[in-house]
């Protein structure tokens, strides 16, 4: 048998994916954003994108940063609009493939709109939220994706505000792939990521990834391995939702691949009425 | 993907049609090569979707109605930096939710048209009713220094004509422009010969063709305008709402930062002769000059008419182009008509005033002349007005 995963691993330098010119990155020592790049680009390369045909739209944090890394074409736009410049971008060149990375509060505090909208149009959009339940970029302030309380530099006394479930949200917005990964197990991310890619219609991935420098610390979560691991030990993978031999979490958030439905593609749909139109005018 | 061009316009528009000031505008984008319309339903402006709504579709371009016009906004830019040409309509409270992607249109140099057809303000005011108060919004809406261009149409002929226009400058220069109606002129219906397009130099944007190896996506070219990388063509650039310099990639070093930034606002300046347009109405000898845009200039044409029948040596000064101000035709106007006297009706509590008197700095003696309560202002307000200054 071949060994595939061996096979993917050798053929996959991430290096051919990053702007060496841009080198070194900008992100604190233990950051799960990058492991989370590097997941992605290995995603991208499993899945035979090419560099010139791979569109990468950010929005503005850490998270945010990460496409100015990327050897393709890359757009860091503006606080929370990611998705909306992407929509248009997509709509408008159906030939690029559209990667949207976003951050916890990005998507879902100022771009929570956006989000919703998205998921229910189902345009072919793969959005990336990288999850660190604090706004990095800009020093430490709660978010929404914060747990009920950890310290923040603006929840001083602890937050008393609960948090989303970002992926039931997406869920219940209407996309049509939704998957959620932690950073301690790339080869499940890059794997789920990579699902994300391959479908047809908006995905999302909730990718909970670790500010180890600034919520890491005011919370004494310790280094980035203590921070992943609790993360990895506090979920239940999806697959094994029937398995016995998996001691059951009752607060356990899910991982992997969470839903996976087929409805019509947003710009196909667009495409087929407006040719329709032409038709009948001709 | 062809770059849009006058000579492929849709078969349909031609010959002469009596259309809707925010019909005409749409079609005129249409003619002009946009091919990609997002927005969100706001009075006045709405049948400007409408239109897009149900005309894109007919020559392959995208119409998408976005949550917001924030979203609106976004998925524009997202289109034309894709290399479609795009276009958005609005009126006041929208266009102050578009304004921080509009900076970002202007720092990352990303062509789009923006049409505001003004309405009674501030907040949700009078919606239904005519009004000229974002003329300062227009220029200076979105924070930090930016280099815009607006134009200011006064008739269905002219939204027709300067959208057309608008899109040209916007492909051509690499800039924003935004069309600035107002309620009256938007919805007042009028012909228009939709064959009579405007001379112009030619719509296309300047798409980068040049090696893909050390490729600077903001390399400063003699025209100040650098040919913009194309997804797709192999350039795999950035594109950031910082700062950047001539790589794309952000930067804090301070000359290159405000190399950047003086770039784009000294290519207004090189380009200022294209940029602007104005016209006179009887200015050669006036002692009085009027300065007005949209359908205030349009009551002024009238009352300077009336004057004249009077004996009165009154003109009209028009700016077709309302940013970058026409500053230079104004001056050279009152000099050479040794105009003492300036009048600028607007329907705002006196935005436009403030850069006329700029603009002359005692070389004339100027007034205002305000109507702020939804109406319209009168040939015979502005005439008794301009008597009353002659006196
Ligand atoms: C309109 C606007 N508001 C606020 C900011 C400041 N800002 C920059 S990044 C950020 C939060 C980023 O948090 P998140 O999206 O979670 O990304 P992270 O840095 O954690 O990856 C904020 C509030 C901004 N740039 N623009
Ligand atoms: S501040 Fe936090 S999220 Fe940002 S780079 Fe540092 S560790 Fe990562
Ligand atoms: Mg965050």
């Amino acid at each position: 048998m071949k060994d595939t995963k061996t096979e993917s691993a050798a053929s996959f330098d991430v290096n051919d994916y990053l702007r060496q010119d841009r080198m070194p990155h900008f992100l604190c020592p233990g950051c799960g954003h990058g492991i989370a790049l590097r997941a992605l680009l290995w995603a991208v390369h499993e899945q035979g994108i090419p560099k010139d045909r791979l569109a990468v739209v950010s929005g503005i944090g850490c998270s945010g940063r990460l496409s100015a890394y990327i050897d393709a074409n890359t757009f860091h736009t503006t606080h929370g609009r990611p998705l909306t410049f992407a929509t248009g971008l997509k709509l408008a060149r159906p030939d690029l493939h559209v990667i949207v990375i976003t951050g916890d509060g990005d998507c879902l505090a100022i771009g929570g709109n956006h989000l919703i909208h998205a998921c229910r149009r189902n345009l072919d959009i793969t959005c990336v939220m990288l999850n660190n339940e604090i706004y990095g970029m800009t020093g430490g302030q709660v978010s929404p994706m914060t747990a009920e309380g950890r310290f923040t530099t603006t929840t001083p006394e602890g937050n008393t505000e609960p948090n989303f479930d970002a992926c039931a949200l997406a869920a219940a917005a209407g996309a049509s792939f939704v998957g959620r990964e932690v950073t301690a197990q790339v080869l499940a991310l890059k794997t789920l990521l990579g699902q994300a890619i391959a479908h047809e219609g908006f995905s999302f991935v909730e990718v909970l990834s670790d500010c180890t420098e600034i919520y890491g610390r005011k919370n004494d979560l310790g280094a980035s391995p203590e921070m992943m691991l609790a993360k990895k030990s506090a979920m239940r993978p999806y697959a094994y939702r029937n398995t016995v031999d998996v001691p059951f979490r009752p607060n356990a958030l899910r991982t992997g691949v969470l839903t996976r439905t087929d409805r019509p593609e947003y710009g196909a749909a667009w495409r087929a009425m407006a040719a329709r139109i032409r038709n009948e005018e001709h | 993907m062809t770059a849009p061009s006058l000579a492929a316009a849709p078969p349909a528009l031609t010959g002469r049609r009596n259309l809707e000031g925010n019909e005409a505008c749409a079609l005129g984008a249409i003619r002009a090569g946009c091919r990609f319309f997002a927005g969100y339903p706001i009075t006045p402006s709405s049948e400007v979707a409408e239109t897009m709504a149900r005309e894109l579709p007919k020559v392959g371009g995208t119409f998408i109605q976005m949550e917001d016009e924030i979203a609106s906004m976004g998925a524009v830019i997202g289109a034309s930096m894709g290399g479609v040409t795009a276009m958005t309509a609005t009126s006041g409270p929208g266009f102050s939710l578009k304004q921080e992607n509009l900076g970002y249109a202007c720092g990352a140099e990303i062509p789009c048209v923006i049409v505001n057809v003004m309405r009674g303000g501030p907040s949700t005011g009078m919606p239904t009713r005519p009004a000229q108060g974002d003329i300062l919004q227009a220029r200076w809406g979105t924070h930090g220094d930016h280099a815009v261009i607006v134009l200011a149409p006064a008739s269905v002929g002219e939204a027709y004509s300067e959208t057309i226009r608008a899109v040209e400058l916007s492909e051509t220069l690499r800039v924003p422009v935004v069309v600035l109606l107002d309620e009256v002129i938007g919805h007042l219906t009028e012909t228009v010969d939709l064959g009579a397009v405007p001379e112009t130099p030619g719509i296309a944007r300047p798409f980068a063709t040049g090696p893909r190896e050390g490729f600077l996506p903001y390399a400063e070219t003699a025209d100040l305008v650098p040919p913009m990388p194309r997804p797709g063509d192999g350039y795999r650039s950035h594109c950031t709402g910082l700062t950047h310099g001539p790589d794309g990639f952000p930067t804090q070093n301070p000359a290159v930062a405000a190399a950047a930034l003086t770039r784009t606002t000294d290519k207004l300046v090189l380009h200022r002769a294209r940029i602007e347009s104005w016209r006179e109405q009887a200015t050669e000898d006036a002692d009085l000059l009027i300065v007005a845009i949209g359908i205030s200039a349009r009551a002024a044409r009238q009352a300077v008419k009336d004057l004249r029948a009077e004996g009165l040596k009154v003109g009209l000064f028009r700016p077709v182009t309302l940013w970058p101000f026409p500053e230079t035709p104004l001056r050279e106007a009152v000099a050479a008509a040794g105009t003492r006297k300036v009048l600028v009706p607007e329907m705002n509590q006196g935005q436009l005033v403030l850069e006329v008197e700029r603009v002359l700095a005692g070389r004339a003696e100027v007034a205002g002349l305000s109507r702020i309560d939804g109406e319209t202002l009168t040939p015979d307000e502005i005439a008794g007005a301009a008597r009353e200054a002659l006196k």
